[in-house]
C-alpha cells in the first residue's frame, strides 16, 4: 500500500473490499441449514411415497410433483438439451421441458420404487463451488447402504435441487448423453425429441 | 513402466505383467472426460454382449427381483473366495483396513458361514470391500487409459483390463487350488454378478434396452462409478451458468 494513500480513503474502501471478497457467498441467503433441510422434506416425501402401497401409475405422478415442488426442471431440461436448445423457440423449449418433466419423473421414479421398504436419509451438507450438496444415504432392504447426494442452489429466492449423485452417478451428465442420442435419432429436431421424451422412461 | 517403485523383488514380475497388458495405455485427450478410441471396436463388442445378454436373460421385460437362495449362496461362496484377493491388493494398496477387513472376514465366512456359503460377517457389522488389481494400478498413479468394452465382461478401461489379467495371476486361491480347482473359483467369484444382474434387473434393463444409445450410457455409467469408487475427482455442473453452454 502506498503511503501517500490518504488514510480515509484506506478506511472508506476496505469495508467494500471485503465485502467484493466475500460478495459470492454473502449474495447467497440460502444456508447450509437450508440446503439440508430443504432436502430433508424432499426424502420425507419420497420415503413416504415409496411406502405408501399406491400402485406404481400414482407413485410416478406424485414423484413428478416432487420433481415440480423441489427440483429446478428447467434449468436440468435445458442443461440436459446443452447447445441445441439455444436455436429452439421458446415454444418448443416449453414443450420439450413439460416432456422432459414426465419423463425424467417415470424413469427416475421406477427406480425408487425398487425402494420399497427402504429409506433415505440426511447424513450431512456443505457448501460446494457456487452452491450446497446434501448428502444422504438410501438403506434398502437387503442392501448395503449407499451414497445420493442432492447438489442444492437459490434461485429467485427459492432453494431448488438441479442435480443428484447416485453412487458418483451423475443425473445431469446421463440425461445429457441420453437426450443428446434421442436428439441424433429425432434428426436433431426438438419437436420430434419431445414427441419421442413423452413416450420414453 | 517407470509410474511405481519398484521396490522388492515379488513386484517386479507383476510390473512387467502390466508392461505387457499395457502397450498402449492411452492418455487421455485435454478436457475431455472419456478417453474412448476404440469407440467403433466397442460398440461392436457391446452389441455382442446385448445379444448374449438376452440369450442368458431372456432380455427386456424382468423385474427387479431378490436372487433365490441357490444364486445367492453360490453368489456368497464366489465373494468369499474374493476376499484373499482383497487382502493381497489391499497390502499393494497399503490400505490396512481393506486387507484387515478381507482377512477378518474370509476367516469368518469360511468356518461360520460354511464355506462362505452364508455371511455372517455383515451381520457382525463387518460388510464386504471388494478391491482389484486396477484399483492397486490407480493407487500407483497408473492413468486410467483408453475406455473399453470387453467381451462379456463388459465395461472397462485399459488400467483395468490390464488390472484383471492381473488378478488371474496373483489370486492366491487359484495358487492355493491349482488347475482345475482354480477353474472352479473363477466361475463361482464371476456368480456374484449373475446374483446382481437379477438383483438389479430393472436398472441394467433400462440401461441396456431401455436408453437411446445404451452404449453411451453404459460407458458413462461405468466411468463415473469407477471414478467415484477410486475417489476420484468427480464433474460438476455449475448452476448459475448458461444450462446450454454445459
Amino acid at each position: 500500500m502506498p503511503s501517500n494513500v490518504p488514510r480515509r480513503a484506506v478506511l472508506t474502501l476496505m469495508p467494500g473490499a471485503v465485502a467484493l471478497a466475500v460478495w459470492p457467498y454473502g449474495a447467497m441467503a440460502m444456508t447450509v441449514d437450508e440446503a439440508r433441510s430443504k432436502i430433508g422434506r424432499v426424502v420425507a416425501d419420497i420415503n413416504a411415497i415409496i411406502n405408501s402401497g399406491k400402485p406404481e401409475a400414482a407413485m410416478l405422478k406424485d414423484f413428478e410433483q416432487i420433481l415440480v415442488r423441489y427440483a429446478d426442471v428447467n434449468y436440468i431440461a435445458k442443461s440436459a438439451l446443452g447447445p441445441a436448445g439455444r436455436s429452439a423457440s421458446a415454444a418448443e423449449i416449453a414443450a420439450y421441458t413439460q416432456a422432459f418433466q414426465g419423463y425424467i419423473a417415470r424413469k427416475y421414479g421406477r427406480r425408487f420404487r425398487e425402494f420399497i421398504g427402504g429409506e433415505i436419509e440426511v447424513v450431512d451438507a456443505r457448501p460446494l463451488k457456487s452452491f450446497y450438496e446434501v448428502q444422504t444415504i438410501a438403506k434398502l432392504k437387503g442392501e448395503a447402504p449407499f451414497e445420493v447426494r442432492w447438489h442444492v442452489f437459490e434461485k429467485g429466492g427459492k432453494s431448488q435441487f438441479f442435480n443428484l449423485i447416485i453412487e458418483g452417478v451423475n443425473m445431469l451428465a446421463a440425461e445429457r448423453t441420453e437426450v443428446g442420442a434421442m436428439l441424433d435419432q429425432a434428426g436433431r429436431s426438438i419437436p420430434k425429441l419431445t414427441e419421442a421424451l413423452k413416450q420414453a422412461g | 513402466m517407470t509410474a511405481f517403485p519398484q521396490r522388492t523383488r515379488v513386484l517386479r514380475p507383476v510390473a512387467l505383467c502390466v508392461a505387457l497388458a499395457l502397450p498402449a495405455c492411452s492418455p487421455a485427450p485435454a478436457g475431455s472426460d472419456i478417453n474412448d478410441p476404440y469407440e467403433a471396436q466397442n460398440r461392436a463388442v457391446h452389441e455382442e454382449n446385448k445379444r448374449l445378454d438376452t440369450a442368458v436373460f431372456g432380455g427386456p421385460g424382468r423385474e427387479s427381483r431378490e436372487p433365490g437362495p441357490f444364486v445367492k449362496g453360490l453368489a456368497n461362496v464366489g465373494s468369499n473366495l474374493k476376499a484373499p484377493r482383497n487382502v493381497v491388493n489391499g497390502i499393494l494398496q497399503a490400505d490396512p483396513e481393506i486387507a484387515v477387513t478381507n482377512t477378518f472376514r474370509f476367516v469368518i465366512n469360511s468356518t461360520f458361514g460354511l464355506a462362505g456359503l452364508f455371511d455372517p460377517a455383515t451381520a457382525l457389522g463387518i460388510p464386504r470391500k471388494d478391491t482389484d488389481f486396477g484399483a492397486t494400478l490407480a493407487r500407483w498413479g497408473v492413468p486410467e487409459g483408453a475406455y473399453l468394452e470387453l467381451p462379456v465382461v463388459g465395461p472397462s478401461t485399459e488400467r483395468d483390463a490390464a488390472g484383471r489379467i492381473v488378478d488371474l495371476a496373483l489370486d492366491p486361491v487359484y495358487w492355493y487350488l491349482g488347475t482345475p480347482g482354480a477353474y472352479g473359483a473363477f466361475a463361482l467369484q464371476s456368480a456374484s454378478r449373475i446374483e446382481s444382474r437379477q438383483r438389479f434387473a430393472g436398472t441394467y434393463e433400462s440401461i441396456l434396452y431401455g436408453s437411446a444409445d445404451s452404449y453411451a450410457q453404459a460407458r458413462l455409467l461405468y466411468l463415473q462409478s469407477r471414478r467415484y469408487e477410486l475417489g476420484q475427482e468427480e464433474e460438476v455442473f455449475d448452476p448459475y451458468e448458461d444450462p446450454y453452454a454445459q
